[in-house]
């Protein structure tokens, strides 16, 4: 049976969706980009950043988790929702520690790429400075944890898809930390290179050993288009 | 040429007048870092003791401890913003004995090659024209207004000319070698991520001639500069000296890779062919209380008579011969300074540096045109060591990186023997010649201020480096007396 389709409206533009996507599938897939941290297309969502943030027929909801509905009219690339995105990014950067220069994950760090498309020439909030160590115990990956930005995708990836519980959070509010289901970091826990959970980190958290700086600058990721220009080319070839 | 006014030393008028006095220099100009100096008299009022201080302080080699040790090469390179390169490849080499590689592939030592050498053409061009030229060109007393590269530029245009395109030139080579001009990326454990492409290739190739012609006609300008003030090139800030460098296996000059050689102030060998890994046995480290860079010095000469210097001049001296034809034409004439010895003023760091720089821009050369830069074996492999130990060449000097990794692949120790900390006794001993030359009086002359400075410059310290700074790089000299208190101080910025 085939889904029924419908149509919303997004900052003027007309959008076909499918009964059951959300405002953020429906609008990756019609070549509009809503940024977006914790969100992951191979993952079911789970609203924690608050980055896909859209006002909604007037009130302001995460398109990740916010269903797509017949006759919606969504407000994305806005002033304001910049303006307000750009802040959630600053507070991540500053409850960390992120120091872009040096980082592995440099020119292919969403968090950066957001912050660089975003605007965000430096955080206007003050540093945190949080104290974290580094979980080097496992053989073939490390956690940084200063990287971390709670975004659980490694929990949910852990879940759902490798069938494993080896991450999770612990605390809560600002005491909120990731943390493994072993006592001895993550060198004890069913944790392999080859999990899901391995590759879906947006940031340098969860590192796969000795394969790092081998993309030489120029050629990463994000150094020749800002992120989610994969999602808004899928448009520009349609109209062209 | 501008004649270069220098005041000659004056008989004290207030020697046996006064009291103890110190003067002190803060901060120093026109070098890399934040650096003091103090000059003490005593009760006749001469001078009884200069000290160069390094006061500020970095701390690099405490906070990568608990690092991954494939980051060491990236982070440390922060260390600087003019030399960010031979600390990149020098941790970089450290990383490949922690990885245990002890031979690269031809493609990545070559990559790596390339990258230090327009390393070191761009920061010893940046040396001699931006930061010593003015001093050499429009002379020691010119108006400090007048007396900088925008000076330089105005008086002598194809000097500003040879600055800006030679240091240009340089940063083009680790542009295309590690993706940008300033803290490049090429090294990574065991070899390189990128090979050079023949876009690259080709656009370097098109300037290197010119390049090598202007390294040419500026060491022409210099030596016209020394022909007629050769008194003061041969004495000032000057005495004899032990010098370090690497040379390569079949003793000529090698900047990337070597061993050890240290020669006394006679010519005559201390230790020769000393591998990276065996430094501790002949090289050690003193903390002095009042600045933060240490006092290396060679063990088996003690702390009195161990140090030594480092840098274009020790390079120089040091070698058998340099592999390149043109600097080895013009090392076999600067060698003739010596009169058969080794050359020991002070000031001829800066015709070293123009020789260093014409090597440089002949080994670029050279590499432009092998094909194995364009090959596409970049990673070794080996068996993992807990400890590494790398030297390398750096524009000021021997520069040394040793790190210790555990099994979970964290650094747990980190020791840097950076070159300005290599010179630091020579100095010392540079400052205070200057001081007993040209101190006259208890008032802290410009004349003096600037000749510490040309002096200081001649090592082209870089103090960040050497503390592993933060801030402006200016000179501050306090006068003190035997007690300690100071009784003048005179800043420039």
């Amino acid at each position: 049976m085939v889904a029924a389709s419908f149509k919303f409206n997004i900052d003027g533009i007309e959008v076909e969706a499918t009964e059951g996507q959300s405002v953020i599938e429906a609008c990756d897939e019609a070549g509009i980009y809503i940024p977006r941290l914790c969100h992951h297309p191979e993952l079911p969502p789970s609203g924690n950043c608050r980055v896909c943030t859209c006002k909604i027929n007037g009130r302001h909801s995460a398109a990740c988790v916010t269903p797509a509905a017949h006759g919606m009219v969504i407000e994305n690339d806005t002033p304001q929702l910049t303006s307000d995105r750009r802040a959630v990014i600053e507070m991540l950067f500053v409850e960390g520690n992120h120091p872009c220069p040096y980082c592995v994950a440099s020119g292919d760090c969403e968090l950066q790429a957001l912050g660089y498309r975003l605007g965000m020439v430096a955080p206007t909030q003050p540093y945190q400075w949080p104290e974290r160590k580094i979980d080097a115990t496992h053989p073939d990956i490390y956690l940084d944890h200063d990287r971390c930005i709670l975004c659980s995708r490694c929990i949910r990836a852990s879940r759902m898809e490798d069938g494993k519980t080896v991450f999770g959070f612990e605390g809560r509010g600002i005491a909120m930390r990731l943390n493994v289901d072993a006592q001895g970091g993550l060198g004890e826990t069913q944790m392999a290179a080859i999990d899901k959970a391995a590759s879906v980190c947006p940031v340098a958290c969860i590192v796969i050993k000795r394969h790092n700086y081998q993309v030489p600058n120029g050629s990463r990721r994000f150094d020749k288009t800002p992120i989610g220009s994969d999602i808004e080319a899928k448009r520009t070839r349609r109209q062209s | 040429m501008s004649d270069v006014q220098v005041s000659q030393p004056q008989g004290n008028p207030l020697k046996g007048r006064l009291g103890p006095r110190k003067i002190v220099i803060d901060p120093v100009t026109r070098v890399e870092g934040h650096g003091k100096v103090t000059i003490k008299l005593n009760e006749a009022g001469e001078v009884e003791q200069a000290r160069f201080h390094i006061v500020e302080f970095r701390g690099f080699e405490r906070f990568i401890c608990g690092r991954m040790y494939w980051e060491v090469p990236v982070i440390v390179q922060r260390l600087c913003g003019i030399c960010p390169v031979s600390h990149h490849l020098g941790a970089g080499k450290a990383m490949d004995v922690i990885a245990g590689v002890d031979q690269l592939t031809p493609t990545a030592e070559k990559m790596r090659r390339l990258m230090h050498y327009g390393q070191v053409l761009q920061s010893n061009a940046l040396n001699f024209f931006h930061l010593a030229s003015p001093d050499l060109l429009l002379g020691f007393e010119a108006p400090v207004a007048q007396r900088n590269i925008i000076g330089v530029i105005e008086a002598f245009p194809q000097v500003g000319k040879w600055a800006i395109f030679i240091r240009k030139y340089g940063q083009q080579v680790i542009a295309a070698t590690g993706g940008r001009r300033i803290h490049p990326r090429l090294c990574i454990p065991g070899g390189v991520n990128q090979n050079l492409t023949v876009e690259n290739r080709d656009a370097l190739r098109k300037d290197i001639d010119q390049i090598i012609n202007w390294c040419c006609e500026a060491l022409e300008l210099h030596k016209s500069f020394v022909h007629s003030h050769e008194t003061l090139h041969e004495t000032f800030a000057s005495f004899p000296s032990s010098y370090m460098s690497l040379v390569g296996a079949d003793g000529g000059m090698d900047l990337y890779d070597g061993t050890l050689r240290a020669i006394d102030a006679d010519g005559e060998s201390i230790f020769e062919g000393v591998r990276p890994v065996d430094y501790r046995d002949y090289l050690t480290e003193e903390v002095r209380s009042w600045s933060y860079m240490k006092f290396p010095h060679i063990r088996s000469l003690g702390r009195e008579d161990g140090w030594y210097r480092v840098g274009p001049l020790a390079q120089l001296n040091c070698c058998a011969f340099i592999g390149t034809p043109i600097a080895e034409i013009a090392r076999k004439e600067f060698m003739a300074l010596g009169h058969g010895g080794l050359v020991h003023a002070t000031l001829a760091y800066h015709w070293a540096r123009l020789i260093c720089m014409i090597h440089c821009a002949e080994t670029i050369k050279k590499l432009l045109f092998d094909d194995d830069l364009q090959g596409t074996d970049l990673v070794a492999s080996g068996q993992r060591r807990s400890e590494g130990v790398a030297i390398i060449e750096a524009p000021r000097g021997t520069l040394l990186h040793h790190y210790a990794v555990d099994h979970n692949d964290q650094v747990t120790s980190a020791n840097l023997i950076v070159s300005t900390t290599n010179n630091n006794e020579a100095m010392n001993r540079s400052v205070t010649k200057v001081a007993i030359d040209y101190l006259a009086g208890h008032e802290i002359t410009e004349g003096l201020l600037n000749h510490i400075e040309v002096a200081i410059r001649a090592y082209d310290p870089c103090l960040s480096c050497a503390t592993h700074a933060l801030g402006q790089m200016p000179l501050v000299v306090t006068l003190e007396d035997a007690e300690g208190s100071v009784i003048a101080t005179r800043i420039k910025e």
